[in-house]
Formats: C-alpha cells, structure tokens, sequence
C-alpha cells in the first residue's frame, strides 16, 4: 500500500463498516467485563476457576457406558462416556425418527382412507404432548407392564424383556477384522459398480437392476470369509441368575436398559411427527404436472416417485428436517429425568455436584451441545447442496 | 421438562447473578452485609428441598414443615422477630451450592453432608449439624436379604444423582467387591417410582430419607430397611463463605436450639423463665448478659427462637418423630442422654 497517497476516505463502503467495527468491539468489551468481574466474585468468595478437576478421580459409577469406565477413571473420562451416550440415543432416534416420518408422512397422502386418517391421528395427538411427558410415559408405563426378571418376556430362549432392561445375545467374533474389512471393500466395489451403471445408462441407455446386484455383492462377500477366510461367530446367550430368595438377573450377553428405550422412543415418536409434516409439505410442494408429464412418457409409479418427485420434494423436505435432528439431539437432554446416563445427567449433574464446579462444567456442556449441533448443520448443508437444483 | 429446564435457568440466572451482583460479601468488618440486606427485605432467604418429609416439606397450602425449615426459621426469629418472614427456595441437590454462593438464598438448610471437600473447597462454610444420619438400603422384604451381606454380583441399586450417596454406594460395593448396577435419577421421586415399579432391587439414600420415602411406596410394607449404615451423614445448615457475622448468627440460632433443650427451656415455659436460679437459662431467654450485641442482634434474639421456632427436641418430636419417620432419636439426642447433641456453651 502507498501510505502517501492513502486518505481517510469516508466512501460507502467505510460508512458501513464502521458501525460493525464498533458493534464486534463493544460485544467484545462486554463479554471481557463479564469474564473479569464474574473472576473477581469467584476470588472474593474462595472459588477457584480452572479446568484441572478434569483429570481428578471422578469416584461415581455410571449404569451403562460405551467404553470401559468405572469411577477409578477421570472426570474428562466420564465426560466422554455422558457424550458418546448422548450421541447414541441421538443416533438411533434420528434413525428410527426418519423411518417413522417418512412413512408415517407418505401415509397420510395415502388414497386408503383409513391409513391417511390413522397417520393424521398420530401426528395431532403426538406433535401436541409435551416431549417431558411422553418420556415419562413410556418410562413408567413399561416399567410397570414389563414382567420381573423372573417372568421375563422369553425370545425364542435367546432373548429376554424385563423390568430390567432387554436381553440381548452377544456377539463373539474371530476375525472381526477381516469381516469388517470385507464389508468396506463391498461397499467401495458397490460405488464403483453404480458408477459404471450410470455410465452405461447415460451413454447406451442400457439399464441394470443395480438394486439386486449391489445387495447381492454386499452379502456374498461377506459370507465368503465366513467360508474361506477363518471368520466365524458365536453367541452369548444371557443366563438367568439368583441373587437371593426372590432377586434374579441376567448376566452375560448384552442389556439394553430401560431408560435407553424410553428415550429413543420417545424422541423418535415424537419427532417422527414434525418429520411427516415435512415430507408431506415436500410430496405436495411438486407440482401434478411433473407427476403426468413423467406418467406421459410411460415411467412407471416407482419410477415417477424415485425419479421427478423424490428429487424434487428432497429440496423442500431437508432444511427444515435439519431443523428437527437438531430439536432431537438437544432434546436428548431431558434424559436425565429417567436416569439415563446422559451428557447433562453424568456430567453436567453428578459431575458438576460433585465439584462444585458450575461455570466450568455448564460452558463445557453448553459448547459439546453447539459443536454437536454444528456437525449435523454442516452434514445437511452439504446434503442439502447436493441435492439443489444444478442450474446448467 | 420442566424440572431440567429448571435447572438450567437456575443455573444460568445463578451464573449471571455471580457475575452481575459486584464486589459482595466483604470479609472481616463487624458489619455483616447479608444481615443489612436481610433485614432491609424483611425476610431470609432460605434453600430448602423439594420435598422431603419431616426435613423440609410443603402442604398443599404452600406451608413448609419440618427441622430444617424450622432452622430457617430460627434465623427468621433471631434477625427479623418473626419466625414467618422466611422465603422458601425448592432446589434440588445439584442447584443448590450455586444458589447459595450466588446470592440468590442466604441460608441453605436442605439435609446437607458436611464434607471437607464441600467446606473447603467450593466457597461454603458449614455451621453445624442438625441431624446425624448415615446411609443405608431398603429392598423388598420378600427378597430375602437381611443384610448387606446378601448383595451378591449383579445387583442394582436406585439413587439420587448428585448427593454423597452416588460416592459412598461405589466405595461400598468396591470394598465388598461386588459388581453392581447404579442407576441414578434427578429426582427423589422418580427414584421411588422406579424402584417401586421393580427397576432397582434396592433403593440407597440416608436412613432418613429411606423412612420418609417408605411412606411414599405404594405398599410400604412390603419394603424393609436393612439395619446396617454404610457412611456418616451429618446433615447441616450451610452459609456462604467471606460473612463471618452472619455464619455466627446461623450457626448460634441452631445452637440455641439444642442448648435449649438441654437446660429444659421450650417454647411454653421460656417467658416464664426470665427470672430462673440458672445463669445459663438466663442467658438463653435474655436476662442475663449481652450476647445479642456480639452479632448486632437485641438481646432478645435467642428468647424469640426459642418461642417461635421451640428447642431442638420439640421440633424433632414435631417433624421427625410425631410423624413416624424415626421414632427413636438414636445419635440425635443429647450429649446428656446418650446422644451425640453437644453445642458449645452460649455465654
């Protein structure tokens, strides 16, 4: 830059970044006044501020944990057990939440009057309960229909539902890896595959039946390291055991707990209604001519549906369904209201209790739930950009 | 829903008020600022439970009952002269060190363990002890275990998050080496509903709190206390760091309490005892000495706690025996009667 000829030159585009300047820096000062002054009370009143308890024995017990953890491990340790269950239920909430409202958003343009009403139903009467009660619903009400250990709801001698928690054989593995590095190797061979399908189609108008054959490549891979490769697998079944006169328990296998069901259900009936809403307002949001233009040039239903409305309807349906996987993992944190060992229950509860340590734990907390939110926004944003109209 | 986002907005107000309310709490000066501020709103401000029977419980009419209301109320009588002007705060075990060391209530009498930790660490101070308790299990009586000698590898146990009790249960199993399932919720009562509904086969919290919650089962006498105790729980008033004058006030109002029932002084002969032979009773209702002044109070301070409020004995008969939780005072009886109540002397 020449500073000789540089002038102060008060030009739009100065005028308009002057007010933002003051504003980021005022903001700035604020956030700084607040940090030093809340420092100074912590002094005044013998608290000390520091992220050093992470490390500390967190000395508690958590019911159920995806990695090996027991109250010997640290705080930072128990942070994580309390993330990745959160993520868990997320997870299959926005799973099953997505089947559940895809389904449930298709039925209710359905022609069979009874199923359109039926999906209606479902949607007014769980969209308009509060999500709290309706994890209390499912809690309590299994809790008190599910049967004692001992009376247990028997699967085929291999699987059991109780009070308790559900049951379930446990997977024992040889050679896991070479199972697990199979089922990659399908999944890259069924890209390359569709690819080529692709080609052949755009180039030779010759069709494959890529379903079928990327189904078959997936199975017949695997199975052929159970045949030739050494992999096999057993199962754990769960025993039942006495403890004393009338206390029984299963042990062995792998229990999914109560509270983990309840939640998962709860958030995915729940959410599965604004989903439907979604997928409904996107169906409706093609416009008919589309659906008779493609019948016109003799695609089939499925095709008109995979084909013209899918694609267009998609575009319509993923921003606000975002919105909703969003609502569903913060939703996740009224786990603690049925005891299942969330981020909130373990460490932003028994964590935080234990050391006193509010300001720390709650901005640790508050940061895991926007960086886990950021991640589903940037995930569906890409989705959502790839399946924008490509304007050519 | 409601009770998590509770929290949350306590907790965020907490923060907020830690950050907003200014230099508080000097140190050291005879002045005490929460006792100006207190007598300036014309009531304490006082952290109790959500609801825990013969401790700190509400009627249907909004009326709080039980021994560590009537220690609210005892600093009520002392500071303001009206054992009424209390304001009542519910906080559940994980709000309430923030509540206090935030400001937003004074005195926090919600059957709390004193710990060093707790003490030390976090800005609290303790003032004494109101009930001595100690943790222990309920399980079915059909169970056929009678002792925590039949815990076997296995078992799981229903618990409160965020209370010494979460700790004591895993030192208690890993001493006994025993695998167990700990599951633990927010609130008191949906521990009692999932361990009533068969979820946990026993339930661990305080002894105290175990008897009160029986009451709350569907059928309470099918469950059974077993007779071991696997911790001390002395359960107490808490203050505040950095306000010395006010901790002595708090920690002589419940003082005076117990003091009281020692000397047999109670809430229906205490006028009466102005003119007493015993210098000590007359210290305690106000004729004799000047140990109001020491905390800026008139010397009539103790005559009305005991009046109002009543001495230790009547509120345990009132709250904690007369109601069926534990009939027998056990360590809570005075020094004098085989108990383990000594209060300095007040003179």
């Amino acid at each position: 830059m020449n500073f000789k000829n540089f002038k102060f030159d008060l030009s739009n585009k100065n005028k308009n970044l002057i007010p933002q300047v003051l504003t980021v820096l005022f903001i700035l000062l604020l956030i700084i006044y607040f940090t030093i002054n809340a420092q100074n009370n912590m002094g005044n009143r013998g608290i000390s501020f520091g992220f050093g308890f992470l490390s500390q024995e967190s000395s508690f017990d958590i019911t159920f944990s995806l990695i090996d953890y027991d109250g010997s491990h640290s705080y930072a340790r128990a942070f994580l057990v309390g993330l990745l269950n959160t993520i868990l239920v997320s997870v299959i909430g926005i799973f099953f939440a997505t089947i559940l409202g895809v389904t449930v958003g298709i039925s209710r343009l359905s022609q069979n009057y009874l199923i359109a009403k039926t999906a209606e139903w479902y949607v007014e009467i769980f969209r308009n309960i509060p999500l709290i009660l309706q994890i209390f619903f499912w809690y309590f009400a299994a809790l008190r229909a599910l049967p004692l250990t001992i009376d247990s709801i028997n699967f085929y001698d291999i699987s059991f539902l109780n009070v308790k928690g559900w049951y379930v054989p446990k997977f024992l593995w040889t050679n896991f890896s070479l199972f697990l590095y199979s089922i990659i190797f399908s999944i890259i061979a069924i890209i390359f595959f569709l690819r080529y399908a692709k080609q052949q189609r755009d180039e030779f108008g010759k069709q494959f039946p890529t379903f079928y054959i990327s189904v078959a490549i997936l199975f017949v891979l695997p199975t052929l390291t159970f045949l030739i490769g050494g992999v096999s697998l057993t199962f754990e079944i769960p025993e039942l055991t006495q403890l004393s006169k009338t206390v029984y328990v299963y042990k062995g296998g792998v229990s999914i707990i109560p509270e983990l069901i309840a939640l998962a259900l709860a958030l995915s009936m729940y959410t599965a209604t604004f989903i439907a809403e979604n997928v409904r307002a996107g169906i409706l949001g093609v416009s008919k001519g589309q659906k008779e233009a493609a019948a016109s040039i003799g695609l089939t239903k499925g095709q008109i549906l995979k084909l013209v409305v899918m694609p267009q309807a998609l575009r319509i349906i993923i921003p606000p369904t975002t919105n909703q996987y969003l609502n569903l993992t913060k939703n996740s944190s009224l786990a603690a209201a049925i005891a299942y060992p969330d981020i909130v229950l373990v460490f932003a509860g028994t964590a935080l209790m234990q050391t006193g340590r509010a300001i720390e734990i709650i901005s640790i907390t508050m940061l895991t739930y926007l960086s886990l939110s950021l991640s589903i926004s940037v995930f569906m944003n890409w989705y959502n950009k790839k399946m924008a109209i490509k304007e050519k | 829903m409601i009770k998590s986002i509770k929290t949350w907005i306590l907790i965020g107000f907490a923060s907020i008020l830690l950050v907003a309310c200014g230099q508080g709490g000097g140190s050291g000066s005879k002045k005490s600022k929460t006792l100006e501020n207190t007598k300036k709103a014309g009531f304490v401000k006082c952290g109790v439970s959500q609801g825990l029977p013969g401790f700190s419980n509400a009627d249907a009419s909004g009326n709080w009952t039980g021994i560590d209301v009537d220690v609210c109320r005892a600093v009520a009588a002392a500071v303001l002269g009206d054992a009424d002007k209390v304001k009542y705060t519910p906080l559940s075990a994980k709000e309430r060190f923030t509540a206090l060391t935030s400001g937003e209530i004074d005195v926090l009498a919600r059957n709390t363990t004193w710990t060093l930790s707790r003490d030390a660490d976090i800005g609290l101070t303790f003032v004494g002890v109101n009930f001595y308790d100690g943790q222990g299990f309920m399980v079915r009586k059909n169970s056929g275990i009678n002792s925590v000698n039949d815990f076997k590898n296995g078992i799981s146990a229903c618990t409160n998050t965020g209370t010494t009790t979460e700790l004591n249960m895993r030192d208690f199993f890993n001493s006994k080496n025993i695998q167990y399932e700990p599951i633990a919720f927010e609130k008191a009562d949906e521990v009692v509903q999932a361990y009533d509904a068969g979820r946990c086969d026993t339930y661990t919290t305080d002894k105290s709190g175990l008897a009160a919650q029986r009451t709350k089962m569907s059928n309470p006498d099918e469950h059974k206390v077993l007779p071991e105790t696997i911790s001390k729980e002395p359960l107490g008033p808490v203050v505040r760091q950095g306000d010395s004058v006010w901790e002595d006030i708090v920690r002589w109002s419940l003082n005076t309490m117990i003091e009281a029932e020692e000397y047999g002084v109670n809430s229906s002969n205490a006028s009466s005892l102005k003119d007493s032979e015993n210098p000590a009773i007359k210290r305690l209702v106000g004729s004799e000495g000047e140990l109001g002044a020491a905390f800026g109070l008139d010397n009539e301070w103790s005559l009305r706690i005991i009046e109002q409020v009543g001495n230790y004995g009547e509120s345990y008969k009132k709250h904690i025996a007369d109601t069926g939780i534990l009939p027998n005072r056990g360590p809570n009886q005075l020094w004098t009667k085989g108990g383990i109540l000594y209060v300095p002397p007040a003179r």
